[in-house]
C-alpha cells in the first residue's frame, strides 16, 4: 500500500468522524435512525411560529436547554461533532490537536431577542433609532462583541480543541462543509500538516432566517404532518426544510495515520468545486458547472464514474435543485446511472444548511462501513421526469466501495467529493 | 510535490475614502491628503466613507447593483478593477480558472424595517406574532442575497464571469491574510495557476456599529491618527475599503507575458489568547518566519492597525522592538483609510505592491517616531493584527 496517490500527493485518510443532527447526537445513533428510515423534523418550539408559512425544522433542541443565539449553537453543535471525531481518532493530547482547523460556519450577526433587550433598555417611548441604541450601549454587553463575530465560534473551537494557526471560518453556502474538507484534503496534499480538523455546522433556525428564505420560495410549507415535508425527487415536493446540525472530520495523511496505528474510516480520494455566473440562487439550466464539480471530483480521485456504486446527493427537495442535480448525473455517468442509486439524506434531517455537506460526508462513510444505503424516505409520488433509483422509503443493502457526496449552494457553489473506504 | 513556485502580483484594484482605482489612491496617499471623515452618518462615531463610485464602469447591469447592497458593489467593482489591470477582465479562458478566495463579513440589515420593529414590539400583545408578521411583510425578498457572506463571491462571478472556483472566508482581519494565504499556498504548490483574492468592507453600517460599541471599540467625535488612539483608551474608525489582488504562478505571468507588479512572499499567521505580552511576542515569532535576508536599506512597514489600544499599543512594541533590530519606516494606513477589517490586509498588500512596482513610499501619517523614516524599500511588510483576535505578517518584495 503506497502513502501517495497517482498524482504523487499524500493520501488523505480520514480517522475520526462525529455528527449531530435533529435524529441525536452521535454518528452510531444518527445511523440507526437514518437506516430505520426515520425522520428529525418537526413542529417548530424553540420560538413562536404564528403566522409563518413555515413552523417545521430539524432543530435540535436537546443539547443546550435555553434558547440561545445562533452562534452560540452552532458552537455547541460543533464542539459536540469535533469531540466525537477526535476521541474516536484518538489523535493529540487533550486540547491538543496537532494540526489547522477549516470550519464552515453560518452568518453570524446580532439577534432579535438582542436587540429587544437593547430597546427596552433604552426605557424610552418614541421611536427607536440604532443611535440610540449604541449611544446607551456604550460597552455593556462587551460579551455580545465576540459573541457576533464571524469569526467567534472558529476562535472558540480553536481555543478547546488547540488546533494549530488561524482557523479558518467558511461560506460557500450550502456546500460549506464540503469546501472545509476540500480545504483540509488540500492543507495535507501541499504537505502543510499530517492532520486536519474539518468542521460544518448550523444552529441558525430562528424567525428572521425562516422568513428570508420564505421569501425566496425556497421552503417547504407543508407542515402537516411535518415528517412527510422533505420529498428529495418526488413529483410533489415543495421546497426544502431547514435544519441544525454538525459533523466534523479528523483528517490525516495516510501515511502519518498509518506510523501511529489510527484506525483508518476511509479515504477522500477528490474534491472538485466549479463556481458558476449564471443567477444568485438558480443553476444554469445547462447544469454545466454541476457537472464539472463532479467530473472534477472523479479526475481529482483519479476515477471514472463506472467506479462509484453510490451518490449521496444534496437532494434538497426543491424543484430546482432536485431537478439539476438529476440532468448532471445522468450526464456525468451516462449509462452507469441506471446502476448507480443515488438517495437524499435531507428527507429524513432536512438541509443542515452551512453543515450538510460534513454531515453527508459523515454519513456517505456510514454508508460504506454498513454496506447499507441509506433511503430517500417520503418518496410517495416519483417525479416521471426524473428517472433514478433513489433508494426509495427502505434502506437497502448493497456492495459499496466508492461514494460520490455532492453540495451546491446559492451563489454558484458548486461541490463534489468522491470519498472509499478504507485503502487496500 | 514539485518545487514551490513564485506567486506574483498582476493586478490590482482599490476603492477607498481617499478615491477610486489605483492611480487616484496612490496619489492621494502619497500627497498626504488629510483623511475623509463623516461625523453625520453615525454619530458619535466618525467613519471614512467610499469615495463616491460611478458603479456602471464596472458593474454596467443596473439589475445587477440593485441585487446588491453597498458592500458587495464596491468589492464587485475592486474585483473588476484588479482583473482590468492583470488582463484577465473578459478572458473567458483565463477567468474559467481564476479561483478565488474573497474575504467577507454579512451584509447590511434593512435598518428603517430593524428601527420600526424594535419600536413596535414594546406595544405588541405577541411579541412573537408581531415579529413574524413585520419581518415576512417588511423584509424585501432579495436583500437575503445581499447579506448572504459569500454572495460577495457570486456577485464576482455573476458580473465579472470568474469561475474556476470560489471560497469565501469569513472572520474580521483573519479572513483577509488567510485568503492571501491560503491562494498563495495553493498557487506555490501547483493546486492553482490564477487567483482573485481581496475583500470590502463599507463603512456605514449602523449594525456593526453596535456589535463594536458592545466592546466600546469606536473613537467618538473627533479623529485621531491610529498611534495616538490607545492613550484615549483607543478605538477604530471604520473606513470604506474595496481591495482586490490578482496574484499568479511567476510562470503563469510570464507565460501569458504579463508585467509584474511586486511578488507576494512568506505569509506569517497565528492566534490566541490577548494576555499582556502575548500579541507582540506572537509578531516576533511571525517576524522570523517571513524576515527577508538582511539589507541595510530601510524596510517599509504598512500597518494595518485598528487603533483597538490593547493590539495596538501591543503591535506598536512589536515595531519599536523590530527598529532596534533594522531600519523600518512605518505607515499605519488605518490613520488615512479606518478600519476595513476583512478587506485590511488586502488592502495594506495593494499598496505595498504600488510602491514598489513605482519604486516609491508614502509619507508618515502622523507624528509617532515610527513613521519618521523616508525610504524607497525593495521589502515591504503588511502587518494585521486583528482587533479581537489573529496576527498576521505578509512580506511583499519587489518584482
Amino acid at each position: 500500500m503506497k502513502d501517495h496517490d497517482s498524482q504523487g500527493r499524500p493520501i488523505v485518510v480520514v480517522t475520526g468522524a462525529g455528527m449531530i443532527t435533529s435524529l441525536g447526537a452521535g454518528k452510531h445513533e444518527n445511523w440507526r435512525q437514518l437506516a430505520a428510515g426515520q425522520s428529525g423534523i418537526k413542529l417548530i418550539e424553540r420560538f413562536p411560529t404564528d403566522g409563518l408559512k413555515t413552523r417545521i425544522g430539524g432543530t435540535v433542541d436537546f443539547l443546550l436547554k435555553e434558547a440561545v443565539s445562533s452562534p452560540e449553537l452552532s458552537h455547541a453543535l460543533a464542539e459536540t461533532a469535533a469531540d466525537e471525531a477526535i476521541v474516536q481518532a484518538k489523535i493529540g493530547a487533550p486540547g491538543r490537536f496537532p494540526g489547522p482547523l477549516f470550519i464552515a460556519v453560518p452568518p453570524v450577526e446580532v439577534e432579535w431577542p438582542h436587540r429587544e433587550t437593547l430597546a427596552r433598555e433604552l426605557n424610552a417611548d418614541g421611536p427607536i433609532t440604532y443611535p440610540d441604541l449604541w449611544r446607551n450601549v456604550a460597552g455593556r454587553h462587551g460579551d455580545w462583541h465576540p459573541l457576533f463575530l464571524y469569526g467567534g465560534v472558529a476562535e472558540r473551537i480553536a481555543d478547546r480543541f488547540g488546533t494549530l494557526g488561524s482557523p479558518i471560518s467558511l461560506s460557500t453556502a450550502c456546500a460549506s462543509g464540503a469546501t472545509a474538507i476540500q480545504l483540509g484534503v488540500e492543507a495535507i496534499r501541499r504537505g502543510e500538516t499530517d492532520a486536519a480538523l474539518t468542521v460544518g455546522t448550523d444552529g441558525s433556525i430562528h424567525p428572521e432566517t425562516l422568513v428570508r428564505f420564505s421569501l425566496l420560495s425556497a421552503l417547504s410549507t407543508q407542515n402537516d404532518p411535518p415528517e412527510g415535508a422533505s420529498r428529495p425527487f418526488s413529483k410533489n415536493r415543495g421546497g426544502f426544510v431547514m435544519a441544525e446540525g454538525a459533523a466534523a472530520l479528523v483528517l490525516e495523511s495516510l501515511s502519518s495515520a498509518r506510523a501511529r496505528g489510527a484506525t483508518i474510516l476511509g479515504v477522500v480520494e477528490g474534491c472538485g468545486e466549479r463556481a458558476e455566473s449564471f443567477h444568485r440562487t438558480r443553476p444554469n439550466p445547462d447544469g454545466k458547472a454541476m457537472m464539472a464539480s463532479m467530473t472534477l471530483a472523479l479526475e481529482d480521485a483519479g476515477v471514472t464514474a463506472g467506479d462509484i456504486d453510490y451518490i449521496n446527493a444534496h437532494g434538497t427537495s426543491t424543484p430546482e435543485n432536485d431537478k439539476m442535480e438529476a440532468l448532471a448525473c445522468s450526464a456525468v455517468f451516462g449509462d452507469h446511472m441506471a446502476s448507480v442509486p443515488i438517495s437524499s439524506n435531507k428527507s429524513m434531517i432536512g438541509h443542515t444548511l452551512t453543515a450538510a455537506g460534513a454531515v453527508e460526508a459523515v454519513i456517505s462513510l456510514m454508508t460504506i462501513a454498513n454496506q447499507t444505503l441509506p433511503p430517500t424516505i417520503n418518496y410517495a409520488l416519483p417525479d416521471p421526469t426524473i428517472s433514478l433509483d433513489v433508494v426509495p422509503n427502505s434502506a437497502r443493502a448493497a456492495r459499496v466501495r466508492r461514494v460520490m457526496s455532492n453540495s451546491f449552494g446559492f451563489g454558484g457553489q458548486n461541490v463534489a467529493l468522491v470519498l472509499a473506504g478504507e485503502p487496500v | 510535490m514539485r518545487h514551490p513556485r513564485d506567486v506574483v502580483i498582476t493586478g490590482i484594484g482599490l476603492v477607498t475614502s481617499l478615491g477610486v482605482g489605483n492611480d487616484a489612491n496612490w496619489q492621494a496617499l502619497r500627497a498626504g491628503v488629510a483623511p475623509v471623515i463623516d461625523l453625520a452618518v453615525t454619530p458619535p462615531f466618525p467613519v471614512h466613507p467610499i469615495a463616491p463610485i460611478d458603479y456602471d464602469q464596472q458593474i454596467p447591469r443596473k439589475g445587477d447593483q440593485r441585487q446588491m447592497e453597498p458592500w458587495q458593489r464596491i468589492g464587485v467593482y475592486a474585483a473588476g478593477l484588479a482583473l482590468q489591470d492583470a488582463g484577465v477582465a473578459g478572458n473567458g479562458e483565463l477567468l474559467g480558472r481564476t479561483h478565488m478566495v474573497t474575504a467577507a463579513g454579512g451584509g447590511e440589515r434593512d435598518i428603517a424595517v430593524d428601527e420600526a420593529i424594535m419600536s413596535g414590539m414594546r406595544q405588541a400583545q405577541n411579541k412573537g406574532a408581531y415579529l413574524n408578521e413585520r419581518l415576512a411583510n417588511d423584509l424585501r425578498p432579495t436583500l437575503f442575497l445581499a447579506q448572504l457572506s459569500n454572495l460577495l463571491a457570486g456577485n464576482i462571478s455573476i458580473v465579472h464571469g470568474v469561475v474556476g472556483s470560489s471560497r469565501t472566508f469569513m472572520g474580521e482581519e483573519p479572513a483577509g491574510f488567510d485568503a492571501l494565504r491560503i491562494m498563495a499556498a495553493r498557487i506555490r504548490a501547483g493546486q492553482a495557476d490564477l487567483g482573485l483574492v481581496g475583500g470590502s468592507y463599507s463603512a456605514h453600517r449602523p449594525d456593526m456599529s453596535i456589535i463594536y460599541a458592545f466592546a466600546n471599540g469606536l473613537i467618538k467625535d473627533h479623529y485621531v491618527p491610529v498611534w495616538e488612539r490607545a492613550a484615549q483608551g483607543g478605538g477604530m474608525i471604520m473606513g470604506g475599503v474595496g481591495a482586490f489582488l490578482v496574484i499568479e504562478a511567476r510562470e503563469h505571468a510570464e507565460a501569458r507575458n504579463m508585467r509584474v507588479l511586486a511578488s507576494l512572499g512568506a505569509i506569517a499567521v497565528d492566534r490566541g489568547a490577548r494576555s499582556p505580552g502575548a500579541t507582540a511576542d506572537r509578531l516576533s515569532r511571525l517576524w522570523r518566519g517571513v524576515a527577508p535576508a538582511m539589507t541595510n536599506e530601510t524596510m517599509g512597514v504598512l500597518s494595518g492597525a485598528s487603533g483597538i489600544a490593547t493590539a495596538t499599543t501591543e503591535e506598536h512594541a512589536f515595531l519599536t522592538t523590530l527598529a532596534r533590530e533594522r531600519a523600518i519606516a512605518v505607515r499605519a494606513t488605518g490613520s488615512r483609510l479606518g478600519h476595513s477589517f476583512e478587506a485590511s490586509a488586502p488592502a495594506n498588500v495593494a499598496l505595498a505592491a504600488l510602491a514598489l512596482s513605482r519604486d516609491d513610499f508614502l509619507p508618515a501619517f502622523g507624528n509617532d517616531v515610527i513613521e519618521t523614516a523616508a525610504a524607497t524599500p525593495s521589502h515591504i511588510l503588511v502587518t494585521s493584527v486583528g482587533h479581537w483576535r489573529g496576527e498576521g505578517l505578509i512580506m511583499v518584495g519587489k518584482a
